[in-house]
């Protein structure tokens, strides 16, 4: 199951102020665990919204509207994307993470796949064993 | 929290937990089976504490120390009229107390390697394939036996058994918890990542049953390959294994059409393909062709993923760059030869030189014992036939194939194609 982890904006990362060198390594330091677990597929850190456009629609009409936005709980400053078994491990793993201060970070199951019920029928068993015929005969050569 | 909550959040680090403490409490008891028992026994004690107490805020460290301590109590009882020993225990006691507070870097590199040894031994070629891959979903994945056997669709107590008998077996067979030698070290490699392979094949290609495990087994073995990526990152097999498997996982939203039917790769939807896990195969490709310095010098599953890295660039199946292709399963043929291999070959090259060249290599294999019932060897040939315009000879290809295939809607496909081909 894959999670989108949304790290909120504050203050300071608002105002372009960079974590202090203490906090980086920290972070450092998790990044490199939740990719030692396999856990971690992406994470990227975001500029200020003084630096972010957003566009509204309406009917037709596209209106562009320049940053920086208010309401700064609301904005993102930074996302993982996470890949672990349940919620309860996403949760787990957070736990883990340097934040401090308040911060508070939402997770967010990504829709998969299987979320839109695509049933297997008889069918598609019967496709997937032609699958594992040539896995098995790949198999027995490749490796 | 609920006590359900709490049995969940326990799961849960567990989860992420168990591999380790396994791996740390076997290079002390030197036995992975009682490792194990131990590991379970602080899991126990978890369950058992942490509901009234609450989940310490360190729960992976709390597991740890508890298995440690177990390990250090049942070494202390087995070892108890053997001074030198008893030595041994007491070193093993001061490394812990001195380890605990401090060097936090330390103890995850030593970690690193304790995982590493429990890979190997999981993996180990004494063990039969079956063993292996219920050893390692066991150790290094933290699956219990009745996720496992649902995974497989066997009885539990199957996979409880032979989880018994594997252990069983590393012990007569006085397999050391160790990282091979050099010497080993390529063969052994190549063991562990069968079993990663097989477990995701199982996933991506399983035949049925219970659906939520198959896309979990297959990211099982996509987590446990990165976990071995990065465990040994300079071996480029590990890499290509890796690259493999995220580009072949990227396509399984795809795979499906919206009436539950399978979506061959060419008309699948690749606006569907995950971009992230792409992303990721490719740059796991790079490592491996920069690790193993040129084309020519990769291994099986590095070619693999290099072949399904030509699909991934290719933003419509137009794009494809089938000569690259067909050099890469050159080169494939060549480190694992193989009829299967000699097939994809030869539709490779049909689609780059024309159906003339690739009807030379299928027939080359035509008479391979292992394709005897291979329904796609008379379905490629039928269509390198039908594109030569030898119609009768097609039709009676693709009849052959539409006799073969045990898939109805794949019958019907073979039995018009045989239907339409005109005669000229």
């Amino acid at each position: 199951m894959k999670f989108l982890v949304i790290v909120k904006a504050d203050k300071d990362s608002e105002a372009g102020i960079m974590p202090s060198k203490e906090l980086l390594t920290a972070m450092g330091n998790y990044n490199e665990q939740l990719v030692k677990a396999g856990v971690m597929l992406a994470g990227e850190g975001l500029h200020p919204t003084s630096k972010g456009k957003r566009v509204r629609f309406s009917g037709t009409r596209r209106t562009v509207i320049d940053g920086p936005f208010a309401e700064t709980k609301e904005l993102i400053a930074g996302f993982w994307i996470w890949q672990v078994r349940s919620m309860e491990e996403a949760v787990e793993w957070l736990k883990r993470a340097p934040f401090d201060g308040g911060a508070e970070v939402e997770i967010r199951p990504v829709f998969e796949a299987e979320d839109f019920g695509a049933e297997f029928t008889p069918e598609l068993r019967a496709q997937e064993e032609r699958h594992r015929v040539q896995a098995e005969l790949n198999k027995s050569k490749v490796q | 929290m609920v006590a359900t909550d709490i049995h969940r959040a326990i799961d849960a680090v567990w989860r992420i937990e168990s591999a380790k403490i396994i791996a740390s409490v076997a290079r002390m008891v030197r036995d992975v089976g009682l490792a194990e028992e131990l590991a379970q026994d602080a899991l126990v004690a978890a369950l058992e504490h942490w509901p009234e107490a609450g989940v310490p805020d360190n729960p992976g460290a709390w597991l740890m120390a508890t298995a440690k301590h177990r390990a250090i109590d049942r070494l202390r009882r087995r070892q108890l009229h053997e001074r030198k020993e008893e030595e041994l225990t007491r070193e093993l006691e001061d490394q812990l107390t001195m380890a605990a507070p401090d060097l936090e870097a330390d103890i995850e590199d030593d970690v690193g390697d304790d995982l590493l040894r429990l890979v190997f031994t999981a993996c180990h070629p004494v063990l039969s394939e079956e063993a292996r891959v219920a050893l390692t979903l066991r150790l290094l994945g933290g699956l219990t036996t009745d996720e496992i056997a649902r995974a497989y669709l066997v009885p539990e107590p199957t996979i409880a058994q032979r989880i018994v008998r594997a252990k069983r077996t590393l012990a007569a067979a006085r397999v050391p918890f160790e990282v091979p030698r050099a010497d080993e070290l390529a063969a052994r490699l190549s063991s562990v990542l069968e079993v990663i392979y097989l477990i995701f094949n199982e996933g991506y290609s399983a035949t049925a049953g219970s659906e939520w495990m198959r896309p979990q087994l297959a990211e099982e073995a996509l987590r446990l390959g990165r976990i071995v990526a990065e465990l040994v990152p300079m071996e480029p097999e590990v890499q290509g294994l890796v690259a493999l498997m995220e580009i072949q996982a990227s396509r399984i939203g795809a795979r499906i059409g919206p009436g539950g039917e399978p979506v061959l790769l060419l008309e699948q939807n690749r606006a569907q393909w995950d971009r992230v896990l792409i992303r990721r195969g490719l740059a796991a490709l790079a490592r491996a062709e920069a690790l193993s310095g040129a084309h020519d010098g990769l291994g099986p599953y590095s070619l693999q993923a290099a072949i399904a890295a030509y699909h991934a660039r290719a933003r419509v199946p137009e794009d494809t760059d089938w000569a690259g292709i067909a050099a890469l399963y050159d080169a494939l043929a060549q480190v694992a030869p193989s009829p299967v291999v000699e097939l994809n070959r030869a539709v490779a090259v049909s689609m780059a030189f024309g159906p003339a060249a690739g009807l030379e290599l299928v027939d080359a294999i035509s008479s391979e014992p292992q394709l005897k019932n291979y329904h796609l060897l008379p379905s490629v040939r039928g269509d390198l036939l039908a594109k030569l315009g030898r119609c009768s000879d097609a039709q009676a290809e693709f009849m052959r194939a539409a006799a073969l295939t045990r898939n109805t809607r794949e019958r019907e496909l073979l039995l018009d194609r045989a239907a339409s081909c005109v005669q000229q």
